[in-house]
């Protein structure tokens, strides 16, 4: 999930990577979008920053499951960036710097309440209902899951 | 219902690596809950993990109003000459009313019991006491009110300590069932140089790689040693050393050398504990997510009231939130390890 530099975390260029590089999905429509998202979370939950410490000026990768790109996050408390850039898709795995992923799923954790519900509140009722559909679809389950720790 | 000698209520005794996870555990029926600072003074110093002073003071606020303990792990050892960390967390833990400072070293023991001596003291598991002697030391020296015991003794062990030691006693029930010599386990300093003791890092995450291969399957490594390797699909959880698998010579195949990844459950046995003179049960699990020890929390709340009940403790529920869905009794039935 996460890496010093995004070039340490980014694979070769063969099997289905290569075809998704050579047919990508259109991304600009997003970026604004996930700016907006992240400048928000960082705004209502500032001590995120505190917990994620010395991490806060690397960059990290994360690959939604089955999403044909991945997420890049750089958080930096004065200039926070979430950006969303093509990969090829697979299971969740932590790659590059263990510390650095351990200590945001950390600092994520400590968050009360939960950040899905925080985009969802930026879109009003139509956000609200779009989140309560994607967790019935998904069954979604708080907790239950593996923890890697 | 239980009576006469078993009517002393259980303290349930939570871990809370975040002060998320610490209003969580006490809005679940935790009675206490257990915590360090965001330092080498407590055994679990994750990176993300833990309490700022002001967090501590602010959560040992939520958990008083809601009638919770915070018990404050100050239960690593100063190493030589680097012992002002350590006082300076007893005295900030006293400061900030934890209502028990953990403690293991007898040199930080002796400055809390000396410059606080109205400070509740407990020993931490860390200590590695499994013996009426060793406890009674302990107990004379530092005044010590309570110990953690080491997670090697079976219940009637338990039950001849009771009747001897003076203190009160506090037993893990669930989570990580680690069975190295607790206090003493030197295998992370071997491969990385940090101490699990010292440093309070067991498998410092800096020094933990996970590697895909183009099969997908996974190794995991610490410090460079492979620790373990997994078939792409299979879960692979935090590699530690003591539960890791290794080639060796008179096997063919690799194998859990020290120990098998397991989790203690002891809801089974909750009466017999508490029988055998066991005040307060310990939840495992400080660098567990905030859902867990809510979920964790919850369902031991509900064991424990329904056994002191005399009602059956829906303890199948609690299968789900053991290391791989699997669970052992460890010493506490039997000493039958490897």
């Amino acid at each position: 999930m996460a890496a010093d530099t995004i070039s340490s975390s980014i694979r070769p260029l063969d099997g289905p990577g290569a075809l998704l590089r050579l047919a990508p999905v259109p991304l600009f429509p997003l970026q604004p979008l996930l700016g907006r998202i992240v400048r928000k979370i960082a705004a209502l939950r500032p001590e995120i920053f505190d917990r994620i410490g010395p991490h806060t000026a690397k960059c990290f990768i994360i690959d939604p499951e089955n999403m044909p790109f991945v997420l890049v996050l750089h958080p930096d408390p004065e200039r926070p960036r979430l950006r969303a850039a093509l990969f090829f898709t697979r299971e969740l795995v932590i790659e590059g710097d263990t510390e650095a992923a351990v200590c945001l799923r950390n600092a994520l954790d400590d968050l009360d309440g939960s950040i899905a519900d925080d985009i969802a509140d930026m879109f009003g009722p139509p956000g609200r209902a779009a989140l309560a559909l994607l967790r019935r679809v998904g069954n979604h389950d708080d907790g239950r899951g593996h923890d890697p720790a | 219902m239980m009576t006469g000698e078993d009517t002393i209520r259980p303290e349930l005794v939570c871990p809370a690596g975040t002060p998320a996870s610490l209003r969580a555990a006490v809005d679940a029926g935790a009675d206490a809950v257990y915590c360090g600072f965001q330092n080498a003074t407590n055994a679990r110093n994750f990176p993300g993990l833990n309490f700022t002073l002001m967090e501590l003071e602010h959560s040992v606020a939520y958990a008083h109003k809601n009638g919770a303990k915070v018990l404050l792990a100050v239960n690593s050892f100063p190493p030589a000459g680097q012992t002002a960390l350590w006082k300076q967390a007893v005295d900030d833990g006293v400061r900030l009313g934890a209502d028990a400072l953990i403690v293991a070293d007898i040199g930080v023991a002796h400055y809390a019991a000396t410059h606080h001596p109205e400070q509740r003291l407990h020993l931490s598991v860390q200590a590695g006491a499994p013996s009426v002697e060793a406890i009674r030391f302990y107990t004379e020296e530092f005044g010590i009110k309570r110990v953690v015991l080491p997670r090697i003794l079976t219940i009637p062990e338990i039950k001849a300590l009771h009747a001897e030691i003076g203190c009160e006693i506090e037993c893990f029930i669930f989570g990580n069932h680690g069975l190295m010599a607790e206090g003493r386990c030197s295998l992370t300093n071997y491969i990385t140089g940090l101490s699990t003791n010292m440093d309070g890092v067991c498998s410092p995450a800096a020094n933990v790689e996970y590697i895909e291969d183009a099969q997908r399957n996974l190794t995991v490594k610490l410090g460079g040693f492979t620790l373990d390797c997994f078939a792409c699909g299979a879960m692979a959880g935090y590699p530690t050393i003591c539960k890791g698998r290794y080639m060796a010579p008179h096997r063919d195949d690799a194998y859990y050398a020290f120990e098998e990844p397991l989790s203690l459950n002891l809801a089974e046995l909750l009466p017999d504990l508490v029988k055998a003179g066991v005040t307060a049960f310990k939840i495992e699990g400080r660098q567990r997510s905030r859902a867990y020890v809510k979920a964790v929390v919850t369902a031991w709340r509900a064991a424990v009231d329904n056994i002191m009940a005399g009602r059956e403790p829906r303890i199948a529920d609690l299968l789900a939130f053991t290391e791989g869905h699997k669970q052992t009794q460890g010493a506490a039935a039997s000493k039958r390890w490897r």
